[in-house]
């Protein structure tokens, strides 16, 4: 194992990038805690927004995932028409503001919602959507996208070489589980797994009103309840500190059990399956796409019937909150691979623990705290509003890093892994194998990076509303202002246009990364 | 290099314009959008002033006191716009605020008399429901049926919190035995006003909670009768919404004369149809056609603000006891 005493590339921008995250966040955190004027600690309350916190994230990212899986494999065994536009459609949930995405959700599931009123007319009671199980429904349909692309990325990840090799041993597709998804799944899950749960950890608005009452107290709503309502700002800061530890304990668990074995070399040849051709199993993806492409899609598709009656009455403020969105979601997505790209390097080349964990904490830091602490530092020197862009993108490209290094570390610790001996010896210097080696290969996934990093940074509400005056409002902060104005119309318009740009912007870099690769 | 560029042009913007004098008001959301008072405001106000008017909008009137609070002393702020009754006696506490030599004849529910802030609108708390369905009497009626409400979470939520007040004011010692009646009425509970009031319009819920004054808006706006607010026999609790001028501002005369502004027809006339709520001191002309359709509560209900902190925290206890069953 030479190259790993002696990596092919050197790790190091990656590890100062992980510790410059760690040292912002610190001195966030560190800001809230040294302008606490000695409040309470924590209460029974908090204890039980705790457990709820915990058990909630646990299921959805359970749920998710599990159901993730046929979906991804389905995806991946299945060409057909539009597959490219379903994928990208079916990752709209995760990229739209929660408020427009839930209310979409109870379009199709509430006591007023499309199932509702066609279980009236077969006689039928409403559906009862509020509870526990309204809560997990709700998250699921947030991050079932993304863990239904991250698995299907570990499909794509599995060289067509081994596929070409069970065809011509004959492997049916019990043999091919066994010996190649398994191993992949076994390898990818765990890190979805953690992501996901964190994901559900910070989950505040959306728990609440599934959760149907007090009893979905989550610790970001005691956060929010010790700022506003108690202005505890000691009480806020311990309460984050839970949500970093938990983060990051379901993180190195992950680590832990998604050690394994990578595939080995191929030579990034289309895959293709000679194992999925039976009848039984067509019927079942088919089955399988279109019951997710509908649990998906129609909340979406009420989001759009809603909208379309607005967007003529859109005012001028959302056009130009939309310039401003497009403007901030570039930036963040250019941030988000600055850090992204030398991270997931340090990671290939040995350090992942400190990459993974340094990545996670954009998503283990409650945005407001995070957004609180920001300000402290930046009112002593300069006016926060005149920071309300730079650091909206920044936060953002935060939060989009632990999607970024899921997406960007196992296909580069795979380059490095295959490509790195046959460079070292030819004693290629690290800039030219990042270069000539690395970024060509990494093009499919640098182009999804920065689309959901983009798209994330365009829904995302945020740390914005601390910041922004009247004129600098993000879309989302603009369509939530407005339906605070009783403009339900026009933010439902806002919405549309919103779900539009998202979805534009994160094709268009989906594409740009995909457009070179499969040449 | 997208984000420096986008940095510096930040940087120019705001260093621009410095000549003439400069008032920021601190407010809320929805009074800057282009429905809210915001633009008539600025512009009526910078008519007079000579000078150039700033709103910065930081959430709803909690937010504001929490920004105030971060920001102490240092705060750009010359004047918050957007505190309410339930806030006041916290804001007080900080120190922040100048005295204020403002008196005016106002017009609200309950006697004003106060040397820091000054009232510029008001507004009942209602459950605000389909026209064409019979609306119970009061919260035991409603206890009692089977309508679904949905509510604001007070921990997040102004109109949430003053819903607490009015059940605590209403009930005292019983407001939790009422909490417990209500809980199966109560679809859900959500972070803010906006929410509640969406779910409601998309046919979630019988009732929100909300404002006498939103069919107003309904009426007014939309030319749409089909809203109606429960007037409730224990009487409404009432909202007050409050300005003040900071102590470190740098503009106390321009300050001082936005305030006196606030209370003038040229602001007080903006207010029904802009922030759908009652004027503090009535506009010459009246109100305006669709608030002579509104409920009137029989009684107004209002906690003394050297009561209300306590209050708060003992109906909060309670409230998250009755429905965390």
């Amino acid at each position: 194992m030479a190259w790993r005493t002696q990596p092919v590339i050197s790790p190091r921008s990656g590890v100062v990038a992980a510790i410059a995250i760690a040292a912002l966040m610190a001195a966030a955190l560190g800001a809230v805690l040294w302008r606490a004027e000695g409040g309470r600690g924590l209460g029974p309350a908090d204890w039980s927004a705790l457990r709820f916190t915990v058990v909630q994230a646990a299921v959805s990212a359970l749920v998710s995932v599990a159901l993730a899986v046929p979906v991804a494999r389905a995806l991946a065994r299945r060409q057909f028409m539009g597959r490219g536009l379903l994928i990208t459609l079916l990752g709209a949930p995760f990229i739209l503001p929660v408020i427009v995405a839930v209310i979409g959700l109870l379009a199709v599931f509430g006591r007023n919602g499309w199932i509702s009123t066609a279980l009236g007319w077969a006689g039928f009671e409403p559906v009862h959507i509020y509870g526990f199980h309204g809560v997990v429904l709700a998250h699921v349909f947030f991050n079932l996208p993304l863990a239904t692309r991250l698995v299907l990325q570990g499909w794509a990840d599995i060289p067509a070489e081994r596929f070409l090799l069970a065809a011509q041993v004959n492997a049916d597709a019990r043999a091919i589980r066994r010996l190649l998804e398994f191993p992949m799944l076994r390898q990818v899950l765990p890190g979805a797994l953690a992501v996901i749960f964190a994901v559900c950890l910070t989950s505040f608005a959306v728990a609440l009103m599934l959760g149907g009452g007090p009893r979905a107290t989550t610790i970001e709503l005691a956060i929010y309840q010790a700022f506003r309502f108690d202005f505890d700002l000691g009480r806020a800061a311990l309460l984050a500190l839970v949500q970093i530890a938990l983060t990051l304990g379901a993180a190195l668990m992950a680590l832990r059990l998604g050690r394994g074995d990578g595939f080995g070399a191929g030579l990034d040849r289309p895959v293709r399956r000679w194992d999925a051709n039976g009848l039984g199993l067509r019927a079942l993806d088919a089955g399988v796409i279109t019951l997710a492409a509908a649990f998906l899609l129609l909340p979406m598709g009420a989001i759009v019937a809603n909208g379309l009656a607005g967007l003529s009455a859109l005012p001028n403020s959302m056009f130009r909150a939309a310039g401003v969105s497009l403007g901030v979601a570039l930036a963040s997505a250019a941030v988000l691979l600055l850090l992204a790209l030398p991270m997931a390097i340090a990671a290939a080349t040995g350090r992942a623990a400190t990459v993974e964990t340094a990545g996670l904490l954009g998503l283990a830091v409650s945005s407001l705290v995070l957004g609180t602490g920001l300000f402290i530092l930046i009112h002593p020197i300069a006016s926060p509003a005149a920071f309300a862009w730079p650091v909206t993108a920044l936060v953002n490209a935060l939060m989009a890093l632990p999607f970024a290094l899921r997406i960007l570390i196992p296909p580069a610790r795979e380059v490095v892994r295959t490509q790195g001996r046959l460079a070292q010896s030819l004693a290629m210097p690290g800039l030219s194998f990042l270069r000539l080696v690395l970024l060509p290969r990494l093009r499919r996934q640098i182009g999804f990076a920065a689309g959901l990093g983009a798209a994330l940074s365009m829904g995302d509400l945020g740390v914005i509303a601390l910041f922004a005056d009247a004129d600098r409002a993000t879309l989302p902060l603009q369509i939530y202002r407005l339906m605070g104005a009783y403009q339900m119309q026009a933010a439902a318009g806002g919405a549309l246009l919103l779900l539009v740009l998202s979805l534009a912007l994160f094709r268009t870099f989906d594409w740009l990364g995909a457009r070179h690769a499969d040449a | 290099m997208k984000y420096l560029a986008f940095a510096a042009g930040i940087f120019c913007a705001t260093g621009l314009a410095a000549e003439t004098p400069e008032l920021t008001v601190y407010t809320y959301d929805s009074f800057v959008t282009e429905w809210g008072p915001g633009p008539a405001v600025k512009a009526a106000f910078e008519e007079t002033c000579g000078c150039t008017l700033n709103f910065v909008a930081a959430g709803d009137g909690a937010a504001l006191l929490a920004r105030l609070r971060l920001e102490g002393a240092r705060t750009e702020a010359d004047v918050v716009l957007g505190l309410d009754t339930n806030l006041t006696a916290a804001a007080r506490e900080t120190g922040l605020f100048a005295p204020t030599e403002i008196e005016a004849d106002y017009d609200l529910p309950v006697a004003w008399d106060d040397d820091t802030f000054i009232p510029y609108d008001w507004g009942y708390f209602a459950f605000v429901h389909a026209a064409d369905m019979p609306a119970p009497q009061d919260f035991l009626e409603l206890a009692r049926s089977d309508l679904k409400i949905v509510i604001q979470d007070p921990r997040s939520s102004t109109p949430g919190l003053g819903l607490l007040m009015w059940v605590k004011a209403a009930y005292g010692d019983d407001a939790a035995q009422v909490w417990t009646d209500l809980a199966d009425n109560i679809v859900t509970v959500t972070k803010g006003w906006s929410e509640a009031y969406g779910l409601f319009l998309d046919g979630e819920a019988d009732m929100v909670l909300s404002y006498t004054t939103s069919p107003a808006y309904h009426i007014i706006a939309e030319d749409d009768t089909t809203k109606d607010a429960a007037s409730f026999d224990e009487g409404h609790y009432v909202q007050i919404e409050v300005a003040g001028r900071l102590a470190a501002s740098d503009q106390p005369e321009l300050a001082e004369q936005f305030l006196n502004f606030m209370v003038s027809d040229a602001f007080q006339s903006v207010i029904p149809t802009t922030n759908w709520m009652y004027p503090a001191v009535t506009p010459a002309q009246g109100l305006p056609k669709g608030f002579d359709a509104l409920v009137e509560p029989r009684e107004a209900l209002l906690i003394p603000e050297d009561q209300a902190q306590a209050t708060r925290d003992t109906a909060l206890a309670e409230w998250l006891g009755a429905l965390s069953r």
